[in-house]
């Protein structure tokens, strides 16, 4: 017994090593890593090296293009911008990963009870999924929003219920694959109940595709996040959310561009970062994987 | 055939029905009365009340769903609050310019998609290659409210050669369409790159290459046809991605599409345009990805309908 858990721990390292070196070959996934590793530590420690007060309003810097002073330039109120995204970094991370944790907890739990009763609790689950994909992703977190009303929790709940169907249709997918082998039918045997199959035996199995989902999400997320306070259903103002920035830089485009232009630049940077990285994950621990 | 599209109606009915039950849901889930909702806050108890009554809400809410549907099913989607006239008089003409836009916007997707992905998996590994992957991920993660403005500020403000919004002929069309077809072209450039690869590596263009054709014939006459199938497939996943970036690039050019009236009514409240539009949208993604479908039997031999 003991042995065999030694061998298996080993096998998991070797497994564990051996997804390391595929990833760390794609060097544009290791350039995406850094770039959501620099983001995190900017979440983190903003309110320390932004060098302004992020609502600090000085009207003799009103629309001010770009300095030594003000990197990014000032905005319509004097605000400096460069301030502003930084401290906007963790708002934008902490609304995309609850969104996604959302998707991922309802999409995976709801997946997999479908796939592993069968019958008509997946029937229910696969019509319900099939409704909600008829509607088009943005369409959809519109929709929810336009109904629970916005602010933050509003877009939080709003892009990560879009989420939700992507993740029920690829949990579920690989549950029916997995529910017919060998080691679940051995667990059921041994008289483990239903809940301990689910999570202790094919949850493991369902783990990495997962991972790659929810980090090619993140990339989606983020957009439809900003794409929604963009249109001025996010955070309300002063709120350093960066689709919210881009929105209130449009009536000033022709006289300050940077109020847009350096916020709109900061979602793609990060966006193409976790595309960057969830690619690179899903070549290296799932090849075959189809997102 | 046309056994498989009866059939495929058929299995449409169900889907409607979940949308309209969504859509019917935006307006129940919205705080507070709904009828208190659509006359307005300063509204006297009466006309609230009158309009409880007219709009059957104090009947249960299975039975307002009933309502609801039979009346969709009629084309009758309700009034707007702001307006005061038919939703659907207000959603449809504003439904049609969506249209006008995303028809332009998929076709510039497409050839530039399929262009750009067919040079990339000729010239696999190339310079060309790896330029075009990078161009492909940057349509991929940039924000369209971001390339919009962009363009608005290149092309309008410093150059003034287009109009930054609005309605006014055939020049007001080319930002939006351009904007809107960025993310579908690098999705098709994908698209296209891995299934020209993916036909290179088979036996039958090998042949055609030993018996001497010359490259760039087996590319266009053998190649480039077989791996359009697969291309042409995702045309209904890019429609949905153009009805949610419409409602984004709508605003950003101010288009009279409906993307743009969903967005304004949600701002004015008016709860049974927003749900009429949603419910437009998503009808119109359905039938589109029908079509799809249908358009791939027909395309693809090989593909069985039964």
């Amino acid at each position: 017994m003991n042995d065999v858990g030694k061998k298996t721990n080993r096998a998991k390292r070797r497994q564990i090593y051996f997804t390391w070196r595929r990833f760390h070959k794609n060097r544009l996934a290791l350039v995406g890593v850094i770039i959501i590793i620099i983001h995190l530590l900017i979440a983190g420690f903003a309110p320390y090296i932004a060098p302004h007060h992020p609502f600090a309003q000085n009207f003799r810097m009103m629309n001010k293009g770009i300095s030594l002073t003000h990197l990014f330039g000032c905005d319509h109120v004097g605000r400096d911008i460069f301030s502003r995204i930084l401290l906007g970094t963790s708002l934008t991370l902490r609304i995309s990963i609850a969104a996604v944790m959302i998707g991922l907890l309802v999409g995976t739990l709801i997946g997999m009870l479908g796939a592993y009763y069968g019958r008509i609790v997946d029937a229910i689950v696969v019509f319900g999924t099939d409704i909600l994909l008829a509607f088009p992703d943005f369409l959809l977190a519109v929709a929810v929003i336009a109904a629970i009303g916005s602010g933050m929790t509003g877009v939080i709940i709003a892009s990560g219920f879009s989420s939700i169907p992507q993740f029920i249709r690829m949990t579920r997918g690989i549950v029916l694959r997995e529910k017919g082998k060998e080691y679940v039918v051995a667990a059921k045997a041994i008289g483990e109940n239903s809940a301990s199959v689910m999570i202790r035996y094919i949850l493991p199995n369902v783990l990495s595709s997962i991972i790659v989902l929810a980090t090619l999400r993140m990339a989606v997320v983020i957009l439809i996040a900003s794409g929604l306070s963009f249109l001025g259903l996010g955070p309300p103002p002063p709120s350093p959310e960066w689709g919210a920035m881009l929105n209130e830089g449009k009536a000033y485009l022709r006289t300050a561009p940077q109020i847009s232009v350096f916020p709109g630049l900061a979602i793609m940077i990060l966006v193409l970062a976790f595309n960057l990285f969830g690619d690179g994950l899903r070549d290296a621990l799932d090849p075959r994987m189809k997102l | 055939m046309i056994y498989y599209i009866i059939r495929r109606l058929l299995m449409l009915i169900p889907t409607l029905i979940g949308i309209t039950f969504v859509s019917f849901l935006i307006l129940q889930l919205v705080p507070g009365d709904p009828a208190r909702v659509i006359a307005g806050i300063e509204a006297e108890e009466e006309v609230v009340e009158a309009i409880r009554e007219s709009l059957g809400l104090h009947k249960p809410i299975i039975v307002q769903y009933w309502m609801f549907v039979k009346n969709v099913a009629k084309g009758d989607f309700g009034e707007s609050i702001r307006t005061k006239r038919r939703v659907i008089d207000e959603v449809w003409p504003r439904f049609l310019n969506t249209v006008r836009l995303s028809l332009v916007s998929i076709v510039i997707a497409f050839f530039v998609g399929i262009t750009i992905g067919t040079i990339a998996g000729v010239y696999r590994n190339s310079a060309i290659d790896y330029s075009t992957m990078v161009l492909i991920l940057l349509g991929i993660s940039t924000p369209s409210f971001w390339s919009g403005l962009l363009f608005i500020l290149v092309f309008s403000v410093y150059l003034g050669w287009l109009p930054a919004g609005g309605f006014t002929g055939i020049q007001s069309v080319v930002l939006p369409a351009i904007t809107l077809a960025a993310g579908p072209a690098a999705m098709t450039a994908r698209m296209a790159r891995a299934s020209i690869l993916d036909v290179l590596r088979q036996d039958y263009i090998k042949t055609a290459l030993a018996k001497g054709q010359k490259e760039s014939k087996v590319i266009y006459k053998h190649a480039l046809k077989n791996a359009l199938i697969p291309t042409v497939t995702i045309i209904g996943l890019q429609f949905g991605y153009l009805i949610g970036g419409a409602v984004l690039v709508e605003t950003i050019f101010t288009w009279p599409g409906l993307g743009r009236l969903i967005v304004q009514s949600i701002d004015s409240r008016d709860y049974p345009v927003v749900q009429g539009g949603v419910l437009i949208f998503a009808s119109s993604f359905v039938f589109i990805n029908l079509a799809v479908d249908i358009l791939y039997t027909y395309i693809d031999p090989r593909v069985t309908y039964e």
